[in-house]
């Protein structure tokens, strides 16, 4: 039924050579023309998709799933609806409208670090987050995790029971043992006692811990993270000699320089970069246009963003970061020779916007790197104004391997009696040399505490189920210090404890209610005025004046400037915490897991990584089929340990370079996040957390096959003009001596108005919405891919139905590659609905399901279509998607309190799509139509726009000439996708518009 | 050969012509208003509730008005049925030793909630908002009818799609003065479609029969 086609990579890179101009390509399936690309590209589902695909697809079968529907799906529409209660209030609570939402601000923990947002509460049941636009690291956009956070919330694999050795106890029996060990080691001082837990920034739990270090003197506070900011904090006390905390203003830099930095991805602040970053890339009156230089080791969604991207191998990141220091005549020894024109061209742009200049280090190069990016900081004058300096949030930062060996060691030598982890997974994500998990089985007692039973809670003798953040109170500080006062949207669903009050357990008050902790802090904190300022402070989701004082630091001398990079030799192998599920902590998320990758678009899985040339080299072999991407398993052999994943070819990756992202091969994460992939901690060692060399990779020739989209829903357009009619990208020189012309170029593709069986100019009265996606803004975060599936109740699917293009997002971000094979451009194009005036789906529908409404939009009711999928057949955007299955959960319970009451959820057999977020502008009409107001611009944000952090994403009134908008539209790189159709589409982009330095070669 | 069929059975054929057709419109006709019919739709039928709950009794003998208890009337979707509190305002004085009114009481004491059948269910993918019909001139009793005089309450219309765009088509038919709409008691004016165009205009209404006014 599916034909594997292999694709002969050499013939792929010689059909590019051949090539002039621009060119855009999505997969090498595109470039060698497999069948499965065919399928993609001229199909709306690949042949035979909707064929039933259980395991037993037999003729029985069918039969006898036939004769269900019938009696169960056909006859539904005849039957009586079922009764219906009504549960009203007993004291309805004042403030509440039954029916309307409310806002609560509150804070997310993302590693330790406050991530601010707003939640939406419906009636008691938090259903969809958003950013908090006051809160510094959000300004009203959230990334993919704090989308997700609201389906971790109702996860049903939380952990739910208190357990002694597998056996449910109560909290106070838990409590009384707790005492009891507590009590033993303070006659020790604590000796056996050792704490573990990620960063804590929390005021309160900071506090809480110091008290139990101060009963207990000589107990140990040990941390772990794996893949958190530790380069970061060893870099800046090596370059400082004290632990600092460093601000990037992306804002303020004309020239910005990643080594290796993924700063759009990594770190507490990374959707503050991205806001900052993006408001640099806008082309608009009175914004300079930055510029970015990405040398990067790993193909990251910053590099994407680049306007001069060098590749490298990871290892060769640090000479090269020595060239550029010592090019700008800093004392520093072993700069790399290579890409010596780069360097020389990259140092006098940094020379020429000395003040206007940063230099950023990536969490995955070694702490040297960082010092040198703050010496280069420093150097350029960059300090307090591109770069500030601040002092740590985290309590007590430490540098994590250290303290995680530490740890070990103690285990190992029988010195730990009492084990308290908080929050970690060290079982699982502790780098292999380290052995942990025997280790941990040393300490006589063992607690583990967390929001699942894990591999470490596995093998503890207490677990403690902890609530989740937006079950408790607490607080956190943002990256800049800015606290935010955590609030409960509901209480505990399984009556866990937060840690709040696991620690004041621990200080003998086991029956202190999490609140009380947080208050008492904050009492003697906020002073006088106390209960005025605590509500503004939870109203406002800031706590007013938290943030730190900028802090003057200066470089010291020190032995890494001198020193040589460590020699790594042979392949290399790099850790990164995956693109969608991160360290692993996010495994058992069915939307992360489906959501493809930034850049290499694989759903449900992590693969060795490599470019074309070392699967070539390799003899790996790759193809494709209709049912998934068809590849083999390599056997990574590293430092004595090995692993079998499998391998995936990424244009664009370094050479003799195999990236491993962490985060896979999870065996007590969940239903949905264990067992898939490979678990790249057992291959990580604590010498090199970042990437290694010496790595072997053998091919076994082991099938294994990969849940791929960047093939699905390739809009076909003519290949001679491909290139410009989906994507376009200008050089800024050239945009700027004549904006006009990249829309000329195209011009004759825009067929004539008149040209439609329509009345040609149908006036649309009142409001008339359109959206704008400006691609130079957009960083490919995917945050909002994840956002419209918690707005708009869209299933999970699985791995095996995303293989057959099944997936059911409703905007997908098309990656597009540009140039050769081995070095290629990449560019980003979030794809939703384009609610064409023209539309080709309505025009087919037998039973009016998809018609036009008087705003503009290409409405789409469900429970009128009947599945005949004419309009996804129709659609050349390819932005429909159909319930091939009930995909939709509705049996768990957790689930259905996080759907979105104002969206239908749909069922098998149904057509669904994009709908601007109808429910949000039916809202917005109807409150501004009582109060006999207009619709303001702004008024309605669709879920993809509000989330989007680089504002990339523009809803509102096409006839309004005064909104956001039309403005937009206005631009003369506005374009739409394939206008030769005729479709007249309202969704427009705004084309990318590079900004190289024309005196820089790549040599 | 003799003729198998006798003379009279060619009128058998004609009968059976007319038989068939006739069985044909008879399902037919069946099939197209099965959802018109009151057994399905429960148009006109009265639920069991906890409390037999009179309108006719607090609209029409005590004069409440609507929105004593219905408070989200007019700015939200729902109506609002009321908290026990409600209840319990005035019956903690009144019939406050009552049998009947033993399960509010229960309700208020322990702190449980009443749980009312819904009378007017419409089905979960159409999204009907109270806030915009009442705030543009759509009275209560175009849609409840004369709910002052139901002892039990029950379904007034069909709530098939017809009914509702019989008005979203034609609101000029339905709509009364902003003033009225709580009148449960109003009746149309002779000259309606006069007052009913006048007022469409005046209140800003539009004829919104898309999809996506009701269907999201």
């Amino acid at each position: 039924m599916s034909t594997e086609t292999r694709i002969d990579l050499s013939q792929v890179r010689r059909r590019l050579d051949g090539q002039g101009g621009r060119r855009y390509w999505k997969s090498l399936e595109e470039l060698a023309e497999t069948p499965g690309f065919q399928s993609f590209l001229h199909r709306e589902f690949p042949e035979n998709a909707s064929l039933w695909t259980g395991d037993a697809g037999g003729r029985r079968d069918f039969l006898r799933l036939m004769g269900a529907s019938m009696a169960l799906a056909g006859l539904t529409a005849c039957t009586k609806q079922p009764p219906e209660k009504i549960v009203p209030y007993v004291r309805q609570p004042e403030g509440i409208v039954p029916g309307k939402p409310q806002f609560y601000a509150t804070a997310l923990n993302d590693h330790g670090y406050a991530k601010g947002v707003l939640v939406e509460s419906h009636m008691g049941r938090p259903t969809k987050i958003e950013g908090n636009p006051e809160h510094p690291a959000s300004l009203g956009g959230t990334d993919l995790y704090g989308q997700a956070a609201i389906l971790a919330l109702y996860d049903p694999d939380r952990s739910q029971n208190l357990l002694l050795e597998g056996e449910i106890r109560t909290w106070s029996q838990f409590t009384v043992a707790l005492k009891a060990a507590l009590d033993a080691q303070k006659a020790l001082k604590g000796k056996g006692l050792r704490l573990l837990t990620e960063p804590i920034t929390s005021p309160t739990l900071a506090a809480q811990v110091e008290a139990l270090l101060a009963e207990h003197p000589e107990a140990r506070w040990h941390q772990w993270e794996p893949a958190g900011r530790n380069s970061a904090r060893v870099g800046a006390q090596l370059a400082f000699g004290q632990p600092v905390e460093t601000r990037y203003h992306l804002d303020q830099a004309d020239v910005v320089l990643s080594l290796d930095c993924d700063f759009v991805s990594e770190g507490p602040a990374n959707v503050r970069h991205i806001r900052d970053f993006a408001s640099r890339r806008r082309l608009q009156a009175g914004v300079e246009p930055n510029r970015l230089y990405v040398i990067e080791g790993s193909p990251s969604a910053t590099g994407a963003s680049a306007d001069h991207k060098l590749v490298v191998k990871p290892s060769q990141v640090e000479g090269l970061a020595r060239a550029v220091a010592a090019g700008l005549g800093l004392a520093v020894a072993g700069g790399s020779s290579d890409r010596a024109a780069f360097v020389a061209g990259l140092v006098k742009d940094l020379q020429a916007h000395a003040g206007r200049s940063l230099v950023l280090a990536g969490e995955g190069q070694p702490p040297a790197v960082h010092a040198l990016a703050h010496a280069i900081n420093e150097k350029l004058g960059n300090v307090g104004k591109t770069v500030t300096f601040s002092d740590p949030v985290e309590a007590r930062p430490v540098d994590h391997l250290a303290s995680l060996a530490e740890l070990a060691a103690d285990l190992k030598a029988g010195q730990v009696d009492v084990l308290i982890v908080i929050d970690a997974n060290p079982v699982y994500s502790a780098p292999a040399d380290l052995d942990f998990k025997a280790a941990l089985d040393k300490a006589r007692l063992r607690i583990h505490a967390g929001l699942y039973l894990d591999e470490t809670g596995e093998r503890c003798q207490w677990h403690v189920p902890l609530a989740h953040t937006l079950e408790s109170w607490g607080d956190l500080r943002a990256w800049d210090g800015t606290a935010t006062l955590v609030q409960p949207l509901i209480a505990p669903l399984y009556g866990s404890k937060s840690v709040h009050e696991l620690l004041a357990a621990c200080s003998g008050q086991a029956a202190k209610p999490g609140h009380d902790v947080v208050r008492e802090h904050w009492q003697a904190q906020l002073g006088p005025e106390f209960e005025a300022r605590w509500r503004q402070a939870l109203h406002d989701g800031v706590v007013a004046g938290t943030a730190f004082a900028a802090k003057a630091v200066s470089v010291q001398p020190g032995a890494w400037a001198q020193a040589a990079p460590a020699a790594v030799s042979g392949m290399e192998l790099v850790f990164r915490p995956d693109p969608s599920v991160g360290d692993g902590r996010w495994a058992n998320s069915g939307w992360l897991q489906e959501l493809p990758k930034a850049i290499t678009k694989l759903t449900w899985d992590n693969a060795a990584l490599m470019s074309p040339r070392t699967a070539e080299k390799l003899g790996v072999k790759v193809g494709s089929t209709s049912r998934g991407q068809s590849t083999e398993l390599v056997e990574l052999r590293y430092k004595g340990r090995s692993a079998k994943a499998p391998a995936w070819v990424v244009p664009g990756h370094p050479d003799d370079v195999v990236t491993l992202h962490l985060g896979y091969g999870r065996t007590r994460a969940g239903r949905v996040g264990d067992g898939l992939g490979v678990n790249a901690s057992l291959l990580r060692t604590s010498d090199a957390a970042g990437f290694g060399g010496g790595l072997e990779v053998r091919a076994t020739r082991q099938a294994y096959t990969l849940a791929c989209t960047q093939d699905h829903w390739t809009m076909e357009a003519q290949d001679q003009v491909r290139a410009r009619n989906l994507m376009r990208v200008v050089e800024l020189e050239e945009y700027q001596r004549d904006p006009h012309k990249i829309a000329e170029e195209f011009a004759h593709h825009r067929p004539a108005k008149d040209l439609t069986l329509y009345p040609p100019d149908h006036k649309y009265e009142g409001n008339a919405w359109g959206l704008v996606v400006d691609l130079n803004a957009c960083v490919g975060c995917n945050a909002c891919v994840v956002a419209c599936v918690a707005e708009n109740n869209i299933p999970v699917v699985g791995k095996e139905q995303v293989a057959m293009g099944r997936e059911m997002h409703w905007i997908r971000v098309d990656r597009y590659y540009e140039g050769d094979l081995d070095d290629p451009a990449v560019h980003h194009q979030p794809v939703l609905c384009m609610q064409c005036e023209n539309a080709p789906c309505e025009m087919v529908c037998p039973v009016a399901a998809t018609s036009h409404n008087e705003e503009g939009l290409n409405d789409m009711a469900y429970n009128r279509c009947v599945g005949t999928r004419y309009c996804s057949n129709n659609c050349p955007y390819k932005v429909r998607r159909f319930n091939f299955f009930l995909y939709q959960d509705w049996e768990t319970p957790s689930l259905k309190l996080q759907r979105n009451p104002d969206v239908s959820v749909r069922s098998r057999g149904v057509m669904e799509k994009c709908t601007y977020c109808v429910q949000r502008i039916n809202v917005a009409r109807i409150e501004a139509r009582g109060q006999d107001k207009p619709i303001k611009d702004g008024d309605i944000k669709t879920a993809c726009e509000q989330a989007c952090p680089a504002q990339a994403i523009t809803f509102g009134d096409v006839n309004d000439p005064q909104s956001r908008v039309a403005q937009l539209k206005q631009q003369p790189r506005n374009y739409g996708l394939l206008e030769e159709l005729g479709a007249r589409p309202r969704t427009t982009y705004l084309a990318v518009v590079k900004n190289p330095n024309p005196e820089v070669s790549h040599g | 050969m003799s003729q198998l069929f006798p003379k009279s059975a060619n009128s058998l054929a004609r009968a059976s012509h007319v038989i068939v057709a006739a069985l044909g419109g008879a399902v037919l006709l069946l099939v197209l208003n099965w959802n018109r019919m009151p057994w399905v739709n429960n148009q006109g039928v009265a639920r069991d509730q906890p409390v037999p709950f009179s309108h006719q009794h607090h609209v029409g003998g005590m004069g409440v008005d609507c929105r004593y208890c219905h408070t989200s009337v007019e700015v939200a979707a729902t109506a609002g049925i009321p908290p026990t509190k409600t209840c319990m305002n005035c019956h903690s004085q009144i019939w406050a030793d009552s049998p009947t009114l033993e399960p509010v009481r229960a309700s208020f004491r322990e702190g449980r909630s009443l749980q009312w059948t819904r009378v007017y269910d419409l089905p979960d993918f159409a999204y009907f908002d109270h806030s915009a019909h009442v705030t543009h001139g759509v009275g209560c009793s175009t849609c409840h009818g004369r709910i002052d005089l139901q002892p039990l309450t029950y379904q007034v219309p069909s709530l098939q799609m017809e009914w509702c765009l019989d008005c979203h088509k034609a609101p000029e038919k339905y709509v009364r003065p902003k003033s009225e709409v709580f009148n449960i008691a109003y009746q149309p004016p002779a000259n309606q479609l006069e007052l009913g165009r006048r007022l469409v205009k005046e209140y800003g209404i539009k004829t919104r029969i898309s999809c996506s006014t009701c269907h999201r």
